[in-house]
């Protein structure tokens, strides 16, 4: 009879485990630079309904919005710090939630301003887009964007998948971009998400464009603490983090470059509502964007992410040292 | 790949079937190894805790408190929940293997531990006084019971015990593969992450298989090391030359009935 009934329990937990597994496989997709989670239900910005105060040309108060992670809300921090001292009146309402939640807050004027990603935003307003290089993305990005809303110049700073090495294998390999691994990846272990092995952008692509096969691939994480694990004990001799991990530069990883553009660019800009720009926000948020980059964000996150320093402080004191 | 299960359950065949899948460090049998080496490393760790822990408070009679209260607390501690917390607390304090197959074991052990405690001791803790006063009679000291009677009359309750704890960390296993690990389970997570449903299909297989297979196994063993004057195989054996009582006995009936 027991073992009947351990039988039992071993199948429910089986099942359980099934559905704690595509828990845990949401919420690891949910995070990470930009991704968009179709089943993110929180609406606080929708909710809030069409705004009263959407910013009229030429005055009004406009409101900043940010998705549900701490970079998006330094940034969104950091517009509105500019925009504030360019003498205009603004105000933020950060963590809506994902993607397809703060477009519709942006689209009926909930919020007026949105830091995005160059690349993704693209992939958003017209997933059949092929651009990979940072112009190209631009480019494209402004002819997609819909009527009403426009992205302003885009920053330096990127925020998007890299392969990474620590320092001693990059010096002991000679390597700076992801081309120079060609003569040694077939002693390399690569380690990523487990979508990697799969993905276009993962394993297949470093095959096909840098001509990389690997001795091995290693399932991780998406960019989090076992990638890093793994890099810094040597399980693994490449691994995917995103650029603006405030792990990179704490730990002396080397990001390799991406000569041939296998990550399409993520530019961090500003998406703004026609209707809420105006010569003066123009200029204020482009002197954001020609300020930033990727070592600047990663350095302002770190404060954020790692110092447990206030997001809006941090983008106060940036742009008070820095633009003026 | 389809929303229905029919074909994700043709695509698992399909997947199995391949002898691509079998070979290799993703493949088949590399991760039944590794699936074992965690089942089985922490079935040992728990069974050196946990077995001379319930004999030693079946026989002695103290400290039952802590086979109703720990052991049953330890039941309800989620394991995924505890696995995360504690890989979390080991890439934090170790680097390389350990920092992940440290948390793993122990989440299985906690799993492995309550099961084989709390039956060890309800087997000893409930042996017949008559058969324990016998031994005493005879003149046995203290460990002498506990190995030559308690232990083997509880045998039946330990090895249920036993294939109950084999049973859920065989199934629980699975999670090693949320922290970078191998076993079955990263079919699972893999097939989830990279949307190949017929692998993960085929990995929650493999892991039912393997559960179910063990468990025979383990009954088989049992069937062996239990002494047959418990199970009434030796009374069966011997029905030829049995007696109207022993036939009672042998269908599990009161002997002493009018």
């Amino acid at each position: 009879m027991t073992m009947r009934t351990g039988r039992r329990r071993g199948l429910f937990r089986t099942a359980g485990l099934l559905a704690a597994g595509l828990a845990a496989a949401l919420t690891i997709s949910a995070c990470g630079g930009g991704s968009s989670n179709p089943l993110d239900t929180s609406t606080s910005a929708a909710a809030s309904g069409p705004a009263s105060g959407s910013a009229a040309a030429g005055g009004g108060k406009i409101v900043v919005g940010s998705a549900n992670f701490p970079e998006s809300a330094l940034l969104a921090n950091i517009y509105a710090a500019a925009l504030t001292k360019a003498g205009l009146d603004a105000s933020t309402n950060l963590n809506i939630g994902s993607r397809e939640v703060y477009i519709k807050a942006i689209q009926d004027g909930s919020i007026d301003l949105v830091p995005e990603y160059s690349g993704v935003l693209l992939q958003y307003f017209d997933p059949t887009a092929t651009a990979v290089s940072a112009d190209d993305v631009y480019a494209a990005l402004v002819k997609a964007a819909p009527q009403g809303l426009v992205v302003l110049e885009k920053s330096a700073a990127e925020d998007k998948d890299a392969v990474v090495v620590t320092k001693a294998t990059a010096e002991a390999n000679n390597l700076t971009s992801i081309a120079d691994l060609a003569p040694v990846a077939s002693t390399f272990i690569l380690g990523g998400p487990s979508e990697w092995e799969t993905r276009p952008t993962g394993v297949p692509g470093l095959k096909e464009k840098y001509g990389l096969t690997f001795k091995e691939f290693k399932a991780l994480d998406a960019g989090g603490p076992l990638t890093l694990n793994a890099l810094l004990s040597d399980q693994v001799q490449a691994g995917n983090l995103f650029t603006t991990d405030p792990a990179i530069p704490a730990n002396d990883l080397v990001v390799l470059e991406d000569p041939k553009n296998l990550f399409a660019a993520q530019n961090v800009l500003p998406l703004i509502r026609s209707d809420a720009n105006n010569a003066q926000v123009t200029e204020a948020l482009n002197a954001v964007s020609a300020k930033l980059d990727t070592a600047t964000l990663t350095e302002l996150l770190t404060k954020v992410a790692v110092d447990k320093q206030d997001s809006a402080q941090v983008a106060q004191e940036w742009v008070a040292q820095n633009l003026s | 790949m389809g929303p229905g299960g029919e074909g994700q359950m043709s695509g698992a065949w399909t997947w199995l079937t391949d002898p691509a899948n079998w070979s290799g460090t993703g493949g088949v049998w590399n991760r039944l190894l590794q699936h074992l080496g965690y089942s089985l490393l922490a079935l040992a760790i728990a069974l050196v805790i946990a077995l001379p822990l319930g004999a030693l408070i079946g026989h002695t009679g103290r400290l039952t408190g802590l086979v109703s209260g720990v052991a049953n607390a330890l039941r309800a501690l989620p394991s995924l929940g505890l696995l995360i917390l504690l890989a979390l607390w080991g890439l934090h304090t170790f680097k390389g293997d350990i920092a992940l197959l440290g948390p793993a074991i122990a989440v299985l052990v906690i799993l492995a531990v309550p099961p084989i405690l709390s039956n060890t001791y309800a087997g000893i803790a409930n042996v017949d006084p008559a058969a324990r006063d016998a031994a005493r009679g005879m003149g046995m000291t203290g460990s002498q019971v506990l190995l030559r009677v308690e232990l083997p009359v509880a045998l039946p309750l330990i090895m249920s015990g036993l294939r109950s704890a084999f049973l859920q960390v065989v199934a629980t296993a699975t999670i090693a593969a949320v922290v970078a690990l191998g076993g079955f389970g990263r079919y699972v997570i893999d097939g989830l992450a990279q949307q190949n449903y017929s692998m993960m299909v085929a990995g929650a297989f493999l892991v039912a298989v393997l559960a179910v297979l063990g468990d025979r196994i383990l009954a088989v063993i049992g069937h062996f090391v239990i002494s047959p004057g418990l199970t009434g195989r030796a009374d069966r054996r011997r029905k030829p030359a049995a007696t109207t009582a022993d036939l009672v006995v042998a269908r599990g009936e009161t002997a002493d009935r009018p």
